[in-house]
């Protein structure tokens, strides 16, 4: 604010000043933020609405093709879906695939990251070099490497099992439930661990020397430093970065579509986003389908919560 | 010594990790008949761009990769606009709601977008009877919904930037008799422009990398087809033609590749946290 030139009622003045610019303010902050708030609302805001609404009807395709009415069902779509023995099914494989996930990609991310600590600086800018490039891959990308690594009749893992003496040949990694879980589940970790490195590579580099230094003088192992010193300072960041990677793999939707095929043989390899999109559009039940887009966003948003109370 | 041991580990991880990188070009690069080939070997002797060929020519996929670009360079231009009006509204205006507003962008955040497919898919369905340019099987349906998705984010980003740039200049510029409007495009804008390029990155990169929306929105027609979209349809389960899915795949990930690179530095900085999606 520029200081008032003239002596006349300073008071008075600036006030009635400050109000027609508040005013003023009003008036532009509205307009700058119009393209964003209407984006946001239509396509977000909406949408979120929307999807609780669907969730309430009986939605297939003589209603999304407007032949025949919508017929109001409160929960009954819920109610089938929790009485759905697939969906606790399907729950449960979500819930321990993301686990496996989240704790491969932690384990693997914070052991390179302490390895990236001990190491020179050039062999240090190798590997984040290296993990860098699978972080960058795009999921759709990624999956199809994986898939032809493990191909049945192309692949390189196959073709050096069998020189090895060590497996039948044409052996298929996509055909058994857990073999094709295990499969999207090293592709998820291959790209996924670089942000966990990089994350606590950045949490060890910044805690003092002295720490260390002062808890190897008191005559602490390195095992015990380890425990009770460095992993009590990480803690918050271990937290994000499992939070974090939790919120991604519990979603996965690329990786399992691509690399199973939409959901495995006979559905085996499904989790609940895939679930949700096979329902909708391919069993055109989008009522139901949109009830189990409402549980996955309750227990996201419980995740998430959970989160910033971390983080704060 | 054991400096020597962790070298030589980190130098054997790198290499097992960018491996399936280096498998994906070099599968691309091989001669048709080497990877149908029973003994798979590490190298080739003789490169071709014969797999890449097929692919741009006869699957169409060079005009799948413009259609990506499109899209992601709209949604990048998009949002970039509506995201910097938006952060300075927020940082440089004191109007009432604005708290409210700040927690409602938190909370658009959490949002799982993922889960409103089913939605959207109504509402571009209905919005092509409207305007045919953004409904189903068009691109614009796809900028629309990135653009919403990316919106969250960049907002709260810029806003740190904006913030950081002094009133006091913004009082300068008055006293020099330039307008609100001008200051805000002829200084703050380029003044913001690391956080713009930030910003950017991110949503060209979750744009570019979208398979769910894609298989969702463009459902007949194979014009309008993006990337991954085409590499789905390509991909046939028995008779597949590995040299140009791979030729495809390197084809997606060569742009991302190079905006990692562009942005690393802020990798580390927090910004990392919301790269994958």
């Amino acid at each position: 604010m520029a200081p008032p030139i003239t002596p006349v009622a300073p008071d008075a003045r600036t006030r009635a000043a400050r109000q027609g610019l508040h005013r003023g303010e009003t008036r532009s902050a509205l307009l700058y933020l119009v393209p964003a708030g209407v984006v946001l609302v239509g396509l977000l805001a909406y949408p979120l609405y929307q999807l609780v609404v669907i969730s309430l009807y009986d939605y297939g395709q003589p209603q999304a093709a407007g032949a025949a009415p919508l017929v109001f069902l409160g929960f009954e779509n819920y109610v089938s879906l929790l009485g759905d023995p697939r969906f606790w099914d399907v729950l449960a494989a979500t819930v321990l695939f993301a686990a496996v996930c989240v704790g491969g990609s932690l384990l693997v991310g914070t052991a390179l990251a302490v390895l990236a600590t001990r190491a020179s600086p050039w062999a240090r800018k190798l590997l984040f070099l290296a993990a860098l490039g699978a972080w960058a891959t795009p999921a759709m990308a990624g999956s199809y490497v994986w898939l032809f690594l493990f191909d049945q009749d192309f692949g390189l893992v196959n073709e050096v099992l069998s020189t090895l003496g060590l497996a039948v040949d044409g052996h298929s990694w996509t055909f058994g439930r857990f073999s094709a879980f295990g499969l999207v589940a090293g592709e998820i970790i291959w790209c996924s661990f670089p942000f966990v490195m990089v994350t606590m590579y950045a949490g060890i580099s910044a805690i003092p020397r002295e720490v260390v230094e002062a808890a190897a003088l008191d005559g602490a192992s390195a095992t015990r430093t380890a425990t009770s010193v460095l992993l009590p300072i990480l803690r918050p960041l271990i937290a994000i970065a499992t939070v974090q990677s939790t919120i991604w793999d519990f979603k996965v939707f690329t990786q399992i579509y691509v690399m199973t095929n939409g959901g495995g043989v006979a559905g085996q390899n499904l989790v609940l986003n895939v679930f949700a999109y096979q329902e909708a559009f391919a069993g055109q039940r989008y009522g139901l389908g949109a009830a189990i887009g409402v549980v996955m966003t309750v227990l996201l948003m419980l995740i998430t919560v959970v989160y910033l109370r971390i983080r704060r | 010594m054991r400096r020597r041991a962790a070298n030589a580990a980190c130098v054997l991880i790198a290499a097992a990790v960018a491996f399936p990188l280096y498998w994906m070009v070099l599968a691309a690069l091989k001669p048709p008949g080497e990877i149908q080939s029973a003994d798979p070997r590490p190298w080739t002797l003789a490169p071709s761009l014969d797999s890449f060929r097929r692919v741009l020519d006869v699957q169409n996929f060079g005009l799948y990769f413009v259609n990506s670009l499109v899209v992601a360079l709209l949604v990048v231009a998009l949002s970039l606009v509506a995201a910097f009006l938006a952060a300075v509204a927020l940082t440089r205006f004191r109007f009432r709601g604005r708290t409210v507003l700040l927690v409602m962008l938190l909370v658009a955040q959490m949002v799982p977008v993922e889960a409103l497919t089913i939605p959207l898919f109504f509402l571009m369905r209905s919005f092509g009877e409207v305007v045919p340019a953004v409904g189903l099987n068009q691109l614009g349906s796809l900028v629309l919904v990135h653009l919403a998705f990316s919106l969250p984010f960049a907002i709260w980003m810029l806003r740190g930037f904006v913030a950081a740039v002094p009133v006091e200049l913004e009082e300068a510029a008055a006293l020099d008799g330039a307008s609100r409007f001008r200051f805000t495009w002829r200084v703050l804008f380029p003044l913001v422009a690391p956080g713009l390029v930030a910003a950017s990155v991110l949503s060209f990169i979750h744009a570019w990398n979208d398979f769910l929306f894609a298989r969702t929105f463009l459902i007949s027609g194979t014009d309008n087809r993006t990337l991954p979209l085409g590499l789905l349809v390509f991909f046939k389960p028995e008779e597949q033609d590995w040299g140009a899915i791979m030729a495809g795949a390197t084809l997606m990930t060569v742009p991302v590749l190079v905006f990692f690179v562009v942005v690393q530095r802020h990798l580390v900085s927090g910004l990392g946290g919301a790269l994958k999606g």
